[in-house]
């Protein structure tokens, strides 16, 4: 079982490294890109049999917490 | 007047934070993360460094040791905290200070010599400075960019929480002075009761002429100036 | 487990000779295993076991008094300064594995010098780098391009690159330059070590092989020396830091091989992955761990992994050794014996520790959350012996395969390109009319710009020890109590007041890689000289040399002689300025199918300053204060003037030609100790030597290289009057790279003295001029040029910034 968490910087911060990736693939010829925002994939491994809900509860309060700065950071969780 | 230094997994100053505190004549000692009191203490500081090699975010981790704990009971009891470089960085992280710091605007660390003007002379870290007074202090981080949403900063400019900008030799606040993008320039702030303060320069390595700059001194002389005022000794 | 079996074809992989091959048969008495020709092979390659510079290196000046651990004896050399204090240091490379991953590579070689400095005890202090890459701007011709003189405006024009191949390159090296750089930086500033000085030089030379040579120095007290010796029959053996994984398989005979294409793309794998804040806390445990007394013995496990450290120190202490790898932590599945033992995985220790006291090593790693694990015991049986799966896989005589390593006396002959340096002369070569934008031009040069670009990226100031930043001649640094590692409880009480004097140590890391290419003697020499002219102009007097041998492939006569006569310019150097060499590295083949580096023999010597208002910097102080010139403007007794290998002529000419300026030892060794005199007199404002680019470089630079804080500069300017000197070429009087010559500034009152004084030393002086204005304003004998500092500072300063935007 694992956890997917996808973390973005928010809309309103400074992303040096987004601008830098986006002017890096305009040098490269891609046409067409209006915006790059780099963030941070987490996969976390559940043992097998554990409880959804009780898991998707226990690990929005740690990506609040912990994984992601809520000051600075978005976040979006999944389970499968 | 008693100085504990917190000592997480790789903070690097922890031993300069020290050396400064006894080089005024004071003593200090390192308290280690897993320390869930801090014993008899005046101030707090929370010092520079790598702490869990900057894992997820600077002071991420950090900001859960158990010490984090003492300490926060230490600030709400009115006691002083002074959060240098990484330090800062873990205390906005566990929210004893306003906004949070990201990565340097040019994605470069940066150490070099800045100049800070002191924006607000009414705190315990900064009574002390000389009024106009333009500190040279070095850095050394890679991501000191400090930023905080719209209302954040307006609150920081109401009650005067802005301590420390980044500022040219003649006290001008441009973006060529700015070292990493910080919005209004901002070097170091502290919270609204005024008792915890942040900031990204090292005070600890400007201390003595030998290593270029003495200006840190202004920093600790405000500190030893507002315990000798205190009435009240905050509880450990 | 099967293992392959052995044939012939395995041991050519394996890079053995069969003479090679033979004699391990020998030793053994059978065929090896699998794992036993994976062992000699990394045992017997060039890195660890130097079999093909051994007798040079042999030739070193290796003693002294202050030397307490010497060359060959442990991983790092340890010198006394005084007070029962005692400095670690050495250099090593990282060349190949940052050819093909350059941050991982640079990385790794700062993790590995750190731990060779703890390893012995000391906690380290500062670090020093010296690096080396292609071109990164197209403003050097080859033979065959060369500026060309605007006949209109009698200013330089440059050509541009004519081909998509040459832009190609030029990225690939700035690729290359700033993985290198972001990794030292990553790994020092995390460690929470300054990096306080280095070198950077561009050529083509090092195109596709870059040089990145990391130097790192601890301080201890005398009693803290620890020895990579497994004492003590009978003592338990543990492993500590992170789990063992496949990296860096076989990196060093890896390193001990040609870089091509293939080699890289096969090694991609190889590449070790650093964690500095892993080395951070392994370094913190072992010092806390030192401090018990529990530890009988201690040694990294670097190039070579658990193979190297559990045969040197069993061949050291005459002891056994046996371990077994299924106690070794793993963190990946299925993991070969052969890989165990010779993955390099990063910061990992092997520790012997005195039987009955294993508690503290858990206690103590447990404390900072680190892996460790006994895996072994020392025996009486002298060999080296590893169980895996319950099976005996290495049996192995361990003072014999560390002693008998082979040793080769390789052949060398003078090349033919040597005579032909010999022979270059200056006809045909136009003298210089607009020396002003040729001083610009050269100050834009990266191999002399000003490395800030670099040097930003590393925090140079973390320990509060750091009293010279990087900007000047040499790095200074204080050491002082909280340097020393922590006591164990006897030695404090033995010490009682733990309070130590400060005390102030120099050092540089200095190779002018084209000298050595067109004389690999003078070359080598004169790096020596730079080095302790560097200290000398800091205030410093040498204590001992560290040097790093990087090189092509010794089977070729003509290549070894490079190597050869670079050694005997070190010995010669290092003798001459009692600079004893404490230790080193050696990293040969350094060629790709594009041909053989340049011979460079990098050195870098340490030095002690004896109080701190001797601490000397390069750039003027005030105004109206005196500049003078140490030593012979011009060398006359050179036909080319000390043009050759210089890089006016690199740079305005295209050509790498000519025999580098002679360094006379007597005059150098005379000239530094006349110009410590001086500044132990109190008489010296600054000091800054002439080398790359002249006297006109090092005027400029002593004008506009003070920083007092980001984007402020202090700009002083000066007025030189070298009208005195005549029947010189203007480009050799200005450009010219003549050895031993200081320019210092003093006190205007002082000026008169300071002469006098030198020249009764027997060291040339002469005031040449004054400091003072905006400008560098030269007269010399057929004109005069002056240049506006800013324009100076801005070439200087943002060339490689520029370059690297």
């Amino acid at each position: 079982m694992k956890a997917k968490i996808i973390i973005t910087p928010k809309k309103a911060v400074l992303d040096p490294q987004g601008k830098t990736v986006q002017t890096a693939l305009a040098h490269m010829g891609y046409t067409g890109v209006t915006g790059v925002h780099i963030g941070k994939y987490i996969e976390i491994d559940l043992a097998p049999g554990t409880d959804k809900a009780a898991a998707t509860k226990t690990l929005n309060d740690a990506a609040y917490k912990l994984l992601s700065n809520p000051v600075i950071e978005d976040f979006k969780l999944e389970i499968e | 007047m008693n100085f504990a230094v917190l000592q997480f997994p790789a903070s690097n100053c922890d031993q300069d934070a020290v050396h400064a505190v006894r080089h005024f004549g004071h003593a200090a000692r390192l308290v280690w993360h897993k320390d869930a009191a801090l014993g008899d203490t005046d101030v707090v500081i929370v010092p520079g460094g790598f702490s869990y090699g900057d894992y997820l975010r600077c002071g991420a981790i950090a900001r859960f040791s158990p010490v984090m704990q003492a300490v926060k009971q230490f600030a709400d009891n009115g006691g002083l905290v002074l959060g240098v470089c990484n330090g800062f960085q873990v205390l906005t992280e566990a929210g004893l200070l306003p906004g949070a710091l990201i990565r340097n605007r040019d994605l470069q660390f940066h150490c070099e010599n800045i100049f800070l003007k002191t924006a607000a002379n009414d705190s315990p870290f900064t009574s002390q400075i000389p009024a106009g007074k333009i500190l040279r202090v070095p850095i050394a981080h890679g991501e000191g960019c400090y930023f905080a949403d719209e209302a954040t900063l307006a609150k920081l400019k109401t009650n005067n929480q802005i301590l420390w900008q980044y500022c040219d030799a003649n006290g001008n606040l441009t973006d060529t002075a700015n070292p990493n993008g910080a919005l209004q320039n901002i070097a170091g702030i502290c919270n609204e009761k005024r008792n915890v303060a942040g900031l990204m320069p090292h005070p600890e390595r400007a201390c003595e002429p030998l290593l270029g700059s003495d200006d840190g001194k202004w920093i600790f002389q405000s500190i030893f100036a507002a315990l000798k005022n205190k009435t009240v000794a905050p509880a450990a | 487990m099967t293992e392959p079996d052995i044939t012939p074809e395995l041991v050519a992989k394996h890079n053995l000779t069969p003479e090679e091959y033979a004699h391990a048969v020998e030793i053994l008495g059978r065929t090896p295993s699998y794992t036993e020709l994976g062992i000699f092979s990394v045992m017997w390659s060039e890195h660890c076991s130097y079999k093909n510079t051994k007798p040079l290196l042999k030739t070193f000046p290796t003693k002294s008094p202050k030397i307490m651990v010497g060359a060959g004896e442990e991983n790092a050399g340890i010198i006394d300064i005084g007070d029962g204090i005692a400095i670690a240091f050495k250099i090593e490379s990282h060349n190949h594995p940052s050819a093909v991953e350059p941050f991982q590579g640079a990385t790794t070689g700062v993790g590995g010098i750190v731990r060779d400095i703890f390893t012995m005890g000391a906690r380290p202090v500062c670090a020093v780098n010296s690096l080396r890459f292609g071109p990164i701007t197209s403003d050097v011709g080859d033979d065959v391009r060369s500026l060309k003189l605007n006949s209109e405006s009698q200013s330089l024009v440059t050509s541009t690159p004519t081909n998509k191949d040459e832009d190609a390159q030029l990225k690939n090296n700035r690729r290359l330059f700033s993985g290198v750089v972001s990794g030292i930086a990553h790994y020092g500033n995390c460690f929470g070590i300054p990096t306080v000085a280095g070198e950077v030089y561009f050529d083509k030379t090092y195109q596709g092989n870059p040089l990145v040579n990391a130097f790192c120095l601890g301080v201890l007290r005398h009693e803290q020396i620890t020895r990579g010796a497994a004492k003590g029959v009978g003592n338990p053996v543990f492993y500590v830091g992170p789990a063992t994984g496949r990296d860096g398989l076989a990196g060093a005979a890896f390193a001990s091989q040609d870089l091509t294409e293939e080699s890289a793309e096969q090694q991609r794998g190889a590449v070790q992955v650093g964690d500095p804040f892993m080395e951070k806390l392994v370094c913190e445990a072992c010092l806390e761990l030192l401090a018990t007394g529990c530890v009988a013995g201690m040694q990294d496990m670097g190039a070579a992994g658990l193979t190297c450290s559990t045969c040197e120190m069993a061949a050291r202490a005459g002891t056994g050794i046996e371990i077994e790898l299924d106690k070794v932590p793993q963190r990946a599945a299925n993991m070969s014996s052969y890989e165990l033992m010779l993955s390099e995985s990063q910061e990992r220790m092997l520790i012997v520790v005195h039987k009955g006291r294993e508690e503290e090593v858990k206690r103590i790693f447990d404390k900072w959350d680190l892996p460790w694990a006994e895996i072994g015991i020392i025996t009486d049986t002298g060999h080296m012996k590893v169980r895996h799966g319950g099976k005996l896989v290495v049996d192995i005589p361990a003072k014999k395969i560390a002693d008998e390593s082979p040793v080769y006396q390789r052949e060398a002959k003078e090349p033919a390109y040597i005579a032909e340096v010999k022979a270059f002369r200056l006809d045909g070569i136009a003298d210089t009319t607009a020396p002003a934008d040729v001083l610009k031009k050269l100050l834009a040069f990266p191999s002399i710009a000003s490395k800030n670009w670099v040097y930003r990226q590393y925090d140079h100031q973390v320990r509060d020890g750091s009293v010279v930043l990087p900007g000047s001649d040499a790095a200074v640094i204080r050491i002082k109590t909280d340097s020393l590692p922590v006591m164990s409880a006897e030695l404090a009480a033995k010490v009682g007041d733990p309070t130590v004097s400060e005390k102030l140590i120099a050092m540089t890391v200095d190779c002018n890689g084209g000298y050595v290419y067109l004389d690999p003697y003078e070359g080598a020499k004169a790096a020596v000289a730079e080095a302790c002219r560097n200290l000398a102009c800091s205030g410093a007097i040498p204590l001992g040399a560290t040097d790093n041998l990087n090189m092509p492939s010794p089977a070729k006569p003509e290549l070894f002689w490079q190597i050869s006569e670079s050694v005997r310019g070190l010995a010669e150097g290092c003798k001459a300025f009692n600079a004893p060499v404490t230790g080193g590295n050696c990293s040969l083949y350094n060629q790709s199918p594009a041909g053989p580096i340049d011979p460079t023999p990098t050195i870098s010597v340490v030095g002690l300053i004896d109080k701190p208002e001797h601490v000397t910097t390069q750039w003027f102080k005030d105004e109206g204060d005196a500049i003078i010139l140490l030593g012979d403007a011009v060398d006359q007794a050179d036909p080319i003037f000390g043009l050759g290998g210089s890089a006016y002529l690199q740079v305005v000419h295209g050509k790498k030609n000519g025999s580098p300026p002679r360094c006379d030892l007597e005059v150098a060794k005379t000239l530094h100790s006349t110009l410590i005199g001086l500044i132990q007199s109190g008489l010296v404002k600054s000091a800054h030597d002439c080398s790359e680019g002249g006297l006109a470089v090092a005027l400029a630079e002593s004008c506009i290289s003070q920083l007092i804080a980001r984007e402020t500069p202090r700009l002083i300017g000066a007025q030189i009057d070298l009208s005195q000197i005549k029947d010189v070429r203007l480009d050799a009087l200005l450009f010219g790279e003549t050895q031993s010559r200081v320019v210092i500034s003093c006190k205007a009152l002082d000026a008169v003295k300071v002469v006098e004084r030198a020249k009764l030393m027997g060291v040339p002086a002469a005031q040449i001029g004054k400091v003072g204005g905006d400008k560098l304003t030269v007269k010399t004998a057929g004109g005069e040029f002056s240049a506006p500092l800013t324009e100076l500072h801005d070439a200087w300063w943002n060339s490689i910034a520029r370059a690297m935007a």
